[in-house]
């Protein structure tokens, strides 16, 4: 009630701080902002409707003509790609690869850095220096080596020995963005889990755990972009082994190169992308929160 | 452990421990707590087994690499030879990984500046493009434009590499449609990844393309974290919104950039899979051939794995002596005046 009046006053004044007026020169640069902006989600976007179109399309109809809609909406593109290129099995492969590897990195990673954020013990800080140069140096420098330790170990071309690598590549990054947020969590806490009698373990997972979910989210995330995007590590180790949804996708599109059966091949982009693009604008909010989080740590 | 006793001792006295104060202040003793089964079971496993994978699968395979690149190895054979550094020696002789190498210093120049340029005009546009008048504010209706933006970067890189190749495609893609629907009939069947003059650069747009957004939301964050008291004050001193941008918004997000640079730069020496996807192999006059392309070839199809190491190897110092230029020309540009907040 008092702010209706009080609003009625200021209109009576012809005085409305809430909303001030727009100069020219405001709606000039507002104009020219949405101007770019525009054109640059049309140049995301424009590519990918371009994909999702042609997966309808035979391979005859795309060579048409890049723009026209599909004669009818036809599934088999999506059918073929499926059961024919196997990217039905690369797609099981490779949900079955990154969830074990995210739930084992994430649970190991939040153990590691719990350790290392909340005791000093002699060596704790080697430790961590040696996390840090696991994200300094390049991927493709252990690879070689990579190959032969999991080959004399007999997990070469296998899915847990991808899951192993995985696991041990997200590790780093996992354990260096989880350190500052378990030492950032109050000691108070701790000391009260261990006065009501709970030992290390059980004040780890029943009360650090719980608290550091923020985190915990941000980071699977991410991990979860990574690991499912991954394609260097599945092709310099898993070669001959069954394949993850990128090196599938990848080997299809060499493949192929003559034999031209491109509907199906924007069919299987396609699978590879909707999953992900759908997850995404679910959780837009979030992932959106933890890019600020990440990187002003 | 006496002095314990002694002050229970006082405190269990009754009245004059009400009346008479703590001369000393207590003194806790600090002493080991026995190492019981529960704490020491939680060492091992906490620390031991994650340590144990990172050792096993990242620290070990490293540290072999170094080992690797002096020795002439060739994988299979059980005998390797120390042959010192004529490895190196080799690789700075042939003609095709030093343009490979070109081909990376390339990348490095570019892809970074021109991506980071690109998202932080767009941040700017979308963080104050608002009203100049009343509360700070960004652009109305502007978070479409950051969701949108996103999306490359949830794609992963091998399905963007294989949906670019199609829109370059001479005669089918959907580049070349529209160039021709506007009128520009020269690029009827133009190969724009079969050309050397225009690979590398179709191929930097498709990497470019795939991360601008993704800085777009990080340097979002960013200027979202200046206070907006800061922008207010600029303003009633007369900065326009230009002057804004650069004066305010660009030294306090200094970080942000540099941490972009150099995840930019590092994506650039390596690059794989975009050129993998896009010319797997190394593009016309290997113009988009880069280093990690050479090392895999090296390895896993001609079995050379000591001449590949030591590929690795230079690709490592690569990066580490990018990281120190960029953290070097941050300090000397005045990086290191405290002006964060």
């Amino acid at each position: 009630m008092t702010t209706k009046i009080a609003s009625q006053e200021m209109k009576s004044l012809h005085f409305n701080p809430r909303k001030p007026a727009m100069t020219k020169g405001d709606r000039a640069v507002g104009a020219v902002s949405h101007t770019a902006l525009s054109i640059w989600s049309l140049i995301v976007i424009l590519p990918l409707l371009w994909t999702f179109m042609s997966s309808f399309k035979t391979s005859s109809e795309i060579f048409a003509s890049p723009f026209a809609l599909p004669s009818q909406w036809r599934f088999d593109n999506y059918v073929r790609a499926w059961t024919e290129a196997g990217i039905g099995s690369y797609f099981l492969n490779s949900v079955i690869v990154v969830g074990s590897a995210l739930v084992i990195v994430m649970v190991l990673g939040a153990m590691c850095a719990y350790v290392l954020g909340r005791y000093v013990f002699f060596g704790s800080k080697a430790i961590y220096y040696l996390m840090l140069a696991g994200l300094t140096f390049p991927i493709f420098l252990a690879m070689v080596p990579l190959f032969f330790v999991m080959r004399n170990i007999g997990l070469l071309n296998t899915l847990p020995g991808l899951i192993l690598v995985y696991v041990g590549f997200a590790l780093p990054f996992t354990v260096f963005f989880l350190f500052s947020f378990f030492k950032s969590l109050p000691h108070e806490i701790t000391e009260a889990a261990a006065l009501d009698g709970a030992g290390e373990w059980r004040t780890f997972f029943q009360v650090m755990l719980p608290m550091a979910k923020p985190g915990l989210a941000s980071v699977a995330i991410f991990n979860f972009l990574g690991l499912w995007n991954q394609f260097l590590i599945p092709v310099a180790i898993n070669a001959a082994g069954p394949r993850v949804l990128s090196q599938g996708l990848a080997a299809f599109a060499g493949q192929m190169g003559y034999a031209v059966d491109f509907g199906a091949l924007f069919a299987a982009v396609t699978v590879t992308v909707v999953p992900v693009l759908i997850v995404y604008i679910i959780f837009q909010r979030q992932l959106q929160g933890s890019v600020s989080q990440g990187t002003s740590k | 452990m006496t002095l314990v006793k002694a002050k229970t001792l006082r405190v269990g006295d009754g009245a004059s421990a009400v009346v008479v104060p703590d001369t000393a202040p207590p003194v806790y003793k600090r002493r080991r707590k026995p190492l019981t089964f529960d704490k020491i079971s939680f060492f091992v496993v906490f620390l031991g087994v994650p340590l144990a994978i990172y050792l096993l699968f990242v620290i070990w395979p490293f540290i072999q690499a170094f080992g690797y690149s002096l020795t002439d190895w060739s994988g299979f054979s059980p005998k390797q030879n120390f042959i010192g550094l004529q490895n190196y020696q080799k690789l700075f002789t042939d003609d095709i990984f030093m343009k490979a190498m070109g081909n990376n210093i390339l990348l490095v120049i570019f892809l970074p500046i021109i991506t980071i340029v690109l998202s932080l005009v767009l941040a700017t546009l979308v963080t104050v493009g608002g009203s100049s008048k009343g509360q700070i504010k960004g652009l109305r209706n502007s978070s479409f434009y950051r969701v949108v933006s996103f999306f490359p970067y949830t794609i992963p890189a091998i399905a963007i590499g294989i949906m670019w190749g199609q829109i370059y495609d001479p005669s089918g893609g959907l580049l070349n449609g529209i160039l021709t629907s506007l009128g520009m009939d020269q690029f009827k069947s133009y190969a724009w990844l079969g050309d050397k003059n225009t690979a590398m650069i179709a191929t930097m747009f498709v990497i470019v393309w795939g991360f601008i957004g993704f800085y777009m939301v990080l340097f979002v964050a960013g200027i979202k974290g200046i206070p907006a008291e800061l922008f207010e004050a600029a303003r009633i001193d007369g900065a326009g919104r230009f002057r804004t941008a650069v004066s305010i918004t660009i030294p306090l997000i200094r970080d942000n950039i540099q941490t972009a640079y150099i995840y930019m730069g590092i994506l650039a020496l390596d690059a794989f899979v975009y050129m993998a996807a896009l010319n797997s192999g190394g593009g016309p006059d290997n113009s988009t051939l880069v280093m990690s392309q050479q090392l895999f070839f090296t390895a896993f199809t001609k079995g050379q794995f000591g001449l590949a190491s030591a590929m690795g190897v230079v690709l490592a110092v690569a990066t580490l002596i990018f990281s120190g230029l960029v953290f070097l020309v941050n300090r000397l540009t005045g990086g290191d005046k405290d002006v964060s907040l």
